[in-house]
């Protein structure tokens, strides 16, 4: 399995920043960054990643399975994050939520039938004193209305 | 660039480069004073830079609140194995969000930070473990650490003090319990984000199984400031015992949010009436969680209180992460525990009993209790379930998860009550209302 | 030794070394702290909180199972806030918990079951839904059952630390945590079931055992396992004579909780299909059943008319038969045939080595030596495959004890991932890798050699010079096949060796000989199949065979005797260390016999007097006769294991003998193992599990 050139220097780095005969330090960081750049942790995926950072299949199963950002499931070509922890809940990002999944049809990790958008109610993204919050793949938005929410769900299914 | 318009009732020490030109920089950072605390600390014995963080008395930002200095100097000097310092940047107490202005906004402090550390104890390798959520920032710390190298801030021979220091960012992948500092380690190392069994604590066995320094973000970038002025100039800003200054994460019903920083013991009427302008809609207070999800709840007339850990413990809560979210007269208190309750279920790691069974008992429980179905001796059973779990899981999350959860239902009991008096029509259950959010 | 350090445990003074934990601590004076996760000799876990222990001064409660003995200290384990929480803590384990122990295989002898008995509550509070996740087959052998799961590890552990396979991790989080198998869907791993054995619930549970019987249903039967050389105590669980089960869960035998998929599983074949159930006499070329009277008296008259004509009887004797029935033969054989022509398959140079070491003492490794050596070093043996008892011990050895392993192998061997120094050496030039790893070694301070067929001869002899001349401790172990290969060679089945390795007065034939005798008169084959790939020279030799199945070579005889299997009969067998343990009958069989009845019906039949045909006085005689088996009776009565000392001098050796191992994997037990269904079952390559 290859990977772009920008990908490949980026696991050539983070191979050498970890001490000798440490690679597996280099797994999660390896299966966020291939994930990005393949959309999901297939079977595929993990074996190369396993056999890169010299562990088993199985260990790379075990992490992928404990940490919410590694998928093994596509989602939706934008990845839509709202949260709803307490400060944004104060600030209506439940009501963000519920406005999200009423308008795209989908649940919590669902993708909508065209593959455009994904949902995923998230907890804390660290964006607390500018609640409520919400991330588009990797970006913030901030002080998000009903209102902007709307028009970039709009954006979004239009730019299929 | 994310950060407020200074405040006059601020004490702006880790902040105060914020908003200049290009603050992110180095160019901006050595313009001001950037830099110079590392260089003084390379003419420093080791004990005298642990004396001057002593002195400080700043205490870990994380939320525990460990002395820094002493946290230091358990770090064993004689080790034959190499040493590693290891940045929590993995911020995700509920209620939190200043790590993340620290790095965006001055990166190269917290650089410097570790730097300082690395000297104390011969460390010549470190980490900034950064949760994945915040990818941007990771881009931005690569930049500062690129910048660094190639002005010779990082690498062999640092400005020509013939100190080596190597750092790198390393990414985390959504969980919270790797704040837990050795859950970390083990996310580090490329495992499941699970606890160890301590002791052995990192100063003596931390990265891979080595002595390791490890801080929060805003512990590392307090030091700079420390070298350069010493240690006392930075206690004689806050409380006796409780050295500095503190950013604020100041979040919900309030006029003006955002993240502060402020002096140890700061007045929490004070900050809820001018850093962050009033309630909201002039509505009256009802609560505070004073420290991050995981503190003790407190209520409006418990509030009136100095933020320092003394006062805090007092009060029986905490300062925790700085992470304080206000809470008007509206807000339904028993979905707010519910939301705490999902949040910890969601994050448990499963390793023990009491938080993997208790959290999601008590999320099946106050789920049920949010939609007005059961009795009073459910409620009553929340608060003991809560009390089942508290001090007796393998780390601290259980505790965070019982502690809100135990205050909340003691503080607002009548609430829970009230809801369960609701007519049968208003409270059908959702469906899949317990399907996991995993 | 540092000094002990003193503390009390409920008022109780005790005194622990330094480093003791405090849930160990508490067992020296009979207090028992409850534990799931706790297991000793595994990694600690602290996950079950169980343990929880008052301890004064401290502000919590602290888990008793990472807590050290600290002077002073004092603990108690029954406060009213230790009572509570493990009543708590039981109770938030069975809110998820299914209470289906009337259809669970654990119920009966299921700690947790066991646990809320003595701490629980009597009735539950948890009134919502509990998680449900369908069951799910990794393997023939392996069934898991996740909502049953307290994730206690015990089973991630034993199959990492334990055996080295890291086949189970744990994947998802929180309460989803699931534990989960290597291939995703499926178990490809060393299928011993340790797994199952240590769970402390029904979570894992057995393909053979599941929904069988009830445990309290069953005799539970200790003895020896039949297949490899290192005589593994396996419990037999036996319902209605028939075996339902294998374990060791009273971890009572030389091998603690240990068992492979042989000895756990692999006793299915006694229920095989093909089981030989009466005599078969060959009739106008065909082989039919017979009655024993006719059988017996027809081998007889045949025999004896042989032999007074002075035409060749030769006997090939079993590895698997008892020591009481090897001596037995050979006394039938020398005494009522007067044939010198008896062997047996022999697969490791044991005489070779007893003579190499003559005038040493204490010289030969027990099986507790390789758990407590310094060093080992291993020539020319796949352990986990072959010897997968004594790959543990050298396992927990580096585990416990950080002991240091050396490998001299033609082949990657399981033991290369922790082994100090693997050195790759082509068959028959181990030998010569020896001499760079002489200082490592000598350093060590003791050392055990372990080797296989691979040295043999004079080779034994230079290896034992080489482990002379390192100046410190050094024991060996020469490995043999069966279950009591080494005891047929003690026990005299050679042609140039009587009972206790004395020599004999007339050197007889190997089995290689009588094969190829054209003149062989008559061939007798007890429990072996030497006919399996070799044909017989003489076209008229009279055939006869006990076995429990219509091997190759049952299938060339002129009559056959069904025999009994190793689990229906008394008797003692010897390991490859030469530790005597004692069969214990588990199961009567219908129309077999023992071949130690058979024996000693023919004999009647002979009218030869040839002694006590009763197993426990053939073992007086043993003990009485044979160099090295004067054992103490009562070790072997209750269960144990007694190393035997053989001759202490010079072995004649007969250049003529062939030695070599069947090199067996763990899924195979030479022409026993296929009549297993549940080895011929296991998808995984064998051999090929950590070459990956």
């Amino acid at each position: 399995m290859t990977f772009s050139q920008e990908t490949e220097a980026r696991f050539e780095r983070l191979l050498s920043s970890y001490p000798e005969g440490r690679h597996r330090a280099a797994l999660i960081p390896m299966l966020m960054y291939a994930q990005d750049e393949v959309g999901l942790v297939t079977q595929e995926l993990k074996e190369e990643v396993a056999r890169r950072c010299g562990v088993t299949p199985l260990q790379v199963d075990e992490v992928v399975g404990y940490y919410t950002m590694l998928r093994s499931k596509p989602m939706g070509k934008t990845h839509l994050q709202i949260c709803t922890n307490i400060s944004c809940l104060l600030r209506g990002g439940d009501k963000l939520w519920d406005q999200a999944c009423h308008k795209l049809g989908i649940g919590h990790n669902e993708v909508t039938a065209d593959g455009a958008v994904s949902l995923e109610e998230v907890e804390c993204i660290g964006a607390c004193s500018w609640a409520p919050a919400i991330q588009v793949n990797y970006d913030f938005r901030h002080n998000v209305t009903p209102d902007q929410l709307d028009k970039l769900m709009d954006q979004l299914r239009g730019a299929q | 660039m994310l950060y407020n318009p200074p405040h006059p009732a601020e004490t702006k020490i880790l902040t105060r480069r914020f908003g200049l030109p290009n603050s992110e920089s180095l160019d901006t950072y050595l313009a001001n004073d950037g830099y110079k605390a590392f260089l003084k600390a390379t003419g420093m014995t080791s004990e005298q830079i642990v004396d001057e963080v002593k002195i400080s008395n700043l205490r870990g930002r994380g939320g525990a609140g460990f002395p820094a200095g002493m946290k230091w100097s358990f770090v064993p000097r004689q080790s034959p194995k190499p040493k590693y310092i290891v940045v929590n940047a993995d911020e995700s107490e509920p209620g939190t969000c200043k790590d993340r202005v620290l790095m965006e906004n001055d990166p190269h402090q917290l650089i410097e930070g570790v730097l300082i550390a690395g000297k104390v104890i011969d460390a010549h390798r470190g980490w900034i473990y950064i949760r994945g959520e915040y990818r941007y920032l990771i881009d931005i710390m690569d930049r500062a650490i690129d910048e660094a190298y190639k002005n010779g801030y990082l690498g062999r021979n640092i400005r020509g003090t013939g100190f080596d220091f190597e750092l790198s960012t390393h990414t985390g992948a959504g969980a919270y319990e790797c704040g837990e500092e050795s859950a970390l380690l083990e996310s580090l190392e490329g495992k499941r984000g699970i606890p160890r069994i301590r002791p052995p604590f990192p100063a003596v066995s931390g990265a891979f199984q080595c002595p390791t320094i490890l801080n929060n973000v805003e512990t590392f970038c307090a030091v700079p400031s420390i070298i350069l002025h010493g240690g006392q100039k930075f206690a004689d800003v806050g409380v006796p015992k409780a050295g500095g200054t503190r950013l604020l994460c100041l979040s919900g019903h309030i006029n003006t949010p955002g993240v502060y920083e402020i002096p140890l013991g700061f007045p929490m009427m004070r900050a809820i009436n001018e850093l962050g302008g009033g309630m909201l809609g002039g509505r009256k207070l009802k609560a505070v969680v004073p420290g991050g999800s995981s503190c003790p709840i407190l209520k409006a007339e418990e509030c009136d209180i100095n933020m320092d850990y003394d006062s805090m413990a007092k009060a029986k809560t905490m300062l925790g992460s700085g992470g304080m979210v206000v809470l008007d007269e509206t807000t339904d208190m028993v979905q707010f525990a519910l939301r705490i309750m999902r949040f910890y279920q969601h994050e448990s790691c499963g390793w023990c009993i009491p938080c993997r069974e208790g959290t999601l008992w008590l999320r099946k429980l106050l789920t049920r209790l949010n939609q007005g179905i059961g009795t009073s001796d459910d409620i009553s059973m929340v608060r003991e379930l809560a009390g089942n779990m508290l001090g007796r899981t393998f780390c601290p999350l259980g505790d965070a998860a019982a502690m809100p959860t135990i205050s909340i239902v003691e503080k607002f009991r009548d609430e829970f009550e009230a809801r369960l008096a609701r007519p049968a029509s208003s409270r059908m259950p959702a469906p899949g209302d317990l399907v996991s959010i995993a | 030794m540092s000094n002990p350090v003193n503390l009390t445990i409920n008022g109780q003074p005790v005194q622990a070394p330094p480093g003791t934990l405090v849930i160990d601590a508490a067992k020296t004076v009979g207090i028992q702290i409850p534990a799931f996760c706790y297991y000793q000799g595994l990694s600690l876990q602290a996950a079950c909180r169980m343990c929880l222990v008052d301890v004064e001064k401290a502000p919590k409660l602290l888990a008793a199972c990472t807590l050290l003995v600290g002077e002073g200290m004092v603990v108690n384990t029954e406060s009213p806030a230790v009572v509570k929480a493990r009543k708590d803590m039981l109770e938030f384990l069975l809110s998820n918990h299914p209470l289906d122990c009337p259809v669970c295989d654990k119920g009966g002898e299921c700690e947790l079951q066991d646990m809320v008995f003595r701490y629980g509550a009597g009735e539950s509070r948890f009134t919502e839904v509990k998680l449900h996740v369908d069951e799910k087959q990794w393997s023939p052998v392996v069934f898991f059952d996740a909502p049953r799961c307290i994730l206690c590890y015990r089973c991630v552990r034993i199959c990492d630390e334990g055996l080295g396979v890291k086949a189970l991790g744990i994947t998802n989080r929180g309460a989803y945590s699931e534990i989960t198998p290597n291939m995703g869907t499926h178990l490809e791993c060393d299928e011993c079931g340790s797994c199952i054995d240590i769970c402390p619930v029904g979570a894992l549970t057995s393909g053979i055992y599941r929904y069988q019987t009830r445990p309290w249903e069953m005799e539970h039967v200790g003895t020896i396992c039949t297949h490899c050389g290192d005589g593994c105590k396996t419990t037999l669980g036996v319902r209605n004579s028939e075996i339902i089960r294998g374990n060791n869960r009273d971890r009572s035998g030389i091998n603690g909780e240990f068992l492979c998929i042989k000895g756990r599983y692999g006793f299915d074949f006694v229920n095989h299909q093909e089981r030989l159930q009466s005599p078969l006499v060959r009739v106008d070329g065909k082989l039919e059943e017979a009655s024993w009277s006719s059988a017996l008296a027809l081998v007889a008259a045949k025999f004896s008319s042989i032999e007074s004509a002075g035409g060749k009887i030769g006997v090939v004797g079993s590895s698997r038969t008892t020591n009481e029935e090897n001596f037995y033969l050979q006394k039938f054989v020398r005494q009522g045939l007067h044939s010198p022509h008896i062997d047996h398959r022999r697969s490791g140079d044991v005489a070779g080595l007893l003579d190499a070491l003559s005038g040493k003492t204490g010289a030969l490794a027990a099986t507790a030596d390789l758990y407590t050596a310094n060093s080992l070093l291993v020539i020319g043996a796949d352990l986990a495959q072959q010897h997968p008892f004594l790959a543990f011990q050298i396992r927990a050895n580096w585990r416990h004890h950080q002991s240091r392993t050396y490998v001299v192998a033609s082949g990657p061997v399981r033991e290369d991932s922790f082994a100090t120094r693997t050195v790759q050496a082509a068959p028959g030039t181990e030998m010569d890798a020896l001499a760079g790893l002489a200082d490592s070694l000598r350093a060590a301070g003791n050392l055990v050699i372990v080797f296989g067929d691979a040295v043999q001869g004079d080779a034994v002899r230079r290896l034992v010079d080489f482990g002379s001349g390192l100046g410190i401790p050094v024991k060996y172990l020469c490995l043999v096949d069966y279950s009591n290969s080494r005891g047929a060679l003690d026990m005299g089945l050679a042609p140039d060796l009587l009972p206790g390795y004395r020599p004999a007065p007339e050197t007889g034939m190997t089995v290689a000989q009588m094969l190829a005798d054209k003149d062989l008169a008559a061939l007798w084959v007890v429990g072996a199949n030497p006919l399996e790939k070799t044909a017989l020279a003489s076209s008229s030799a009279f055939v006869v065979v006990q076995d429990l199945f219509l091997t190759e070579t049952a299938q060339r005889a002129d009559v056959i005797f069904p025999a009994a299997s190793a689990y229906e009969k008394n008797g003692t067998v010897t390991n490859t260390c030469g530790e005597v343990q004692r069969l214990q009958k588990g199961l009567g069989v219908m129309g077999a016999k023992p071949d130690l009845d058979i024996f000693a019906l023919l004999a009647r039949h002979m009218r030869l007097n040839l002694g006590a045909t009763q197993p426990d006085k053939i073992f007086e005689e043993i003990r009485a006769s044979v160099s090295g088996y004067n054992v103490a009776p009562m070790v072997l009565a209750t269960g144990g294991a007694a190393l035997t000392n053989p001759v202490n001098g010079r072995v004649p050796q007969s250049a003529a003998a062939a030695i070599a191992s069947s090199r067996d994997t763990l899924f195979t037990s030479g022409t026993l193992g296929r009549y297993s269904k549940i080895l011929g079952n296991v998808m995984e390559a064998p051999g090929g599990l950590y070459q990956r």
